[in-house]
């Protein structure tokens, strides 16, 4: 397996809520009833074999109570709160405000039971990552109160098959009240994962659509290098919004940000707007970010996990297009976002 | 109630009184509930005798299977029942169990099985089952 590290390689993804549903989120009916988790930005970050990911929860209060399942590439080493405007200062690079503001130019048997491996409290957040098959985790996640879709069962193999690890977040309704938390208020969680080879969950955000729902969404991908991607972008559904060298005031808002330090002072800036019929998007994006070998195939969700395959020469010059029809329906799980809608039983 | 005596049309709880000459064909069928599909989707079982249906609910969610014609299947839609455990042809099988039921089919027919939970035969949850 190559390794992505001498790339020293920083990955950011940003997933931005389409209008209905918000992504992101998973669907739950928690003890405290009445919490909606409606939007989670993120960003993934690698640094010598480690991952930072930074994601963030808003708190939607009444209505249905919902919370988030998001698969994970590896065990977090640490669960802490993330800073408070890394995510909004990427989302502002790419979507610069047009009145000129300052930012302008800146396991997996049936039957195991699945292993909670940690706990954590961040403001009126529960996050619990967990260790399972797609079956182990999706009882867990019925067992504490999420409804899973008709699709969730294969979804969930399909990640957990390949990284068995799932971080589930919940809202605490009471808490997050006490702490005076309106709607909307985001709740950003930074967790470090020493991972290999980085790829970013997409076939998560059809979690509980229609076949002919959409799913939009924005990735940002912050690498050392020009990144080799698969499938490659642009292709369909998939536009490339941002292919630059990221700027050293982006970098140095980055890097001052809380937990940040680790941004390096140079980087390649990507970002991809996923816009897709949901039956369409099947497949996961791989990356390389060395920006010279291809990336996996497997990892794509292109193919389902198995032996060893042969690496595929390298291309060189730009990002790859390779969007193969989705036959594969394994897929490596670096991080995702899930949603999971609510499914009251309907007696019948 | 009604819906039991419509159902009698199309097939019988096993009743060996009401059975006519078996035809040939399987008496034990296992079916995989399994990525929210059966598995498989289509089964030839004789009629006239009584065949054991072995449901085997591999998903972390639950499912139903329920054997009908299509008015069967169009009440069943807009049905109030919350779980089906009292007609062999109504089956409620919980997220990773198994359940059996043993049904005796009078006629040849052609019947649909389906899984009535919100979204699940839209995802493809059907199957069918033909009665010779």
């Amino acid at each position: 397996m190559r390794r992505w590290l001498i790339a020293l390689p920083l990955a950011l993804i940003s997933v931005l809520a389409s209008a209905v549903p918000a992504l992101a989120c998973a669907g739950l009916i928690g003890p405290n009833g009445n919490i909606k988790v409606t939007r989670t930005t993120t960003l993934a970050g690698y640094h010598d074999g480690v991952e930072h990911y930074v994601t963030s929860f808003s708190f939607e209060g009444g209505g249905a109570a919902f919370g988030s399942l998001i698969p994970l590439p590896g065990v977090p080493t640490k669960v802490e709160r993330g800073g408070a405007w890394t995510l909004q200062r990427l989302i502002r690079e790419t979507e610069p405000i047009a009145t000129a503001a300052p930012f302008r130019n800146a396991l997996s048997a049936t039957g195991q039971k699945a292993e909670v491996l940690l706990t954590a409290r961040i403001d009126a957040l529960d996050i619990t990552v967990i260790r399972g098959g797609g079956a182990a985790v999706g009882e867990w996640a019925r067992d504490h109160g999420f409804s899973l879709s008709p699709d969730a069962p294969e979804i969930l193999d399909f990640y957990a098959d390949r990284s068995p690890i799932f971080l589930a977040a919940v809202f605490d309704g009471v808490a997050a009240t006490q702490r005076g938390q309106r709607i909307g208020d985001g709740t950003p969680v930074h967790l470090t994962i020493p991972v290999a080879e980085p790829w970013v969950p997409l076939r998560i955000l059809t979690l509980g659509k229609q076949p002919a729902d959409r799913v939009d969404a924005d990735v940002f991908l912050l690498t050392d290098r020009r990144p080799a991607l698969l499938p490659n972008v642009p292709s369909s559904g998939l536009q490339l919004l941002a292919d630059t060298s990221a700027n050293a005031r982006l970098l140095n808002d980055l890097r001052s940000d809380v937990g940040m330090s680790w941004v390096p002072t140079s980087a390649w800036l990507t970002k991809i707007r996923i816009g897709s019929r949901a039956a369409d998007l099947r497949y996961d994006l791989a990356i390389d970010p060395t920006g010279v070998a291809t990336p996996s195939r497997v990892a794509a969700g292109l193919v389902a996990p198995g032996p060893a395959l042969p690496k595929l020469p390298s291309v060189p010059d730009g990002l790859r297009l390779d969007l193969i029809a989705a036959a594969g329906v394994m897929v490596a799980g670096w991080v995702a976002v899930a949603r999971i809608i609510t499914l009251r039983r309907r007696p019948v | 109630m009604i819906r039991g005596l419509l159902m009698c049309a199309a097939l019988a709880v096993t009743s060996a009184a009401c059975a006519p000459a078996a035809a040939a064909g399987p008496t034990t069928v296992e079916i995989v509930l399994r990525h929210s599909h059966f598995e498989p989707a289509t089964i030839t079982v004789p009629a006239g005798v009584p065949v054991t249906f072995v449901l085997k609910n591999l998903d972390p969610i639950a499912h139903e299977w329920m054997v009908g014609d299509e008015s069967f299947h169009q009440r069943h839609r807009t049905g109030t029942e919350a779980v089906h455990d009292t007609r062999p042809n109504e089956v409620s099988v919980p997220a990773l169990s198994e359940r059996r039921t043993v049904l005796t089919f009078a006629t040849p027919a052609v019947l649909s099985y389906i899984c009535h939970l919100p979204g699940h035969e839209q995802y493809g949850m059907s199957g069918q089952l033909t009665i010779r």
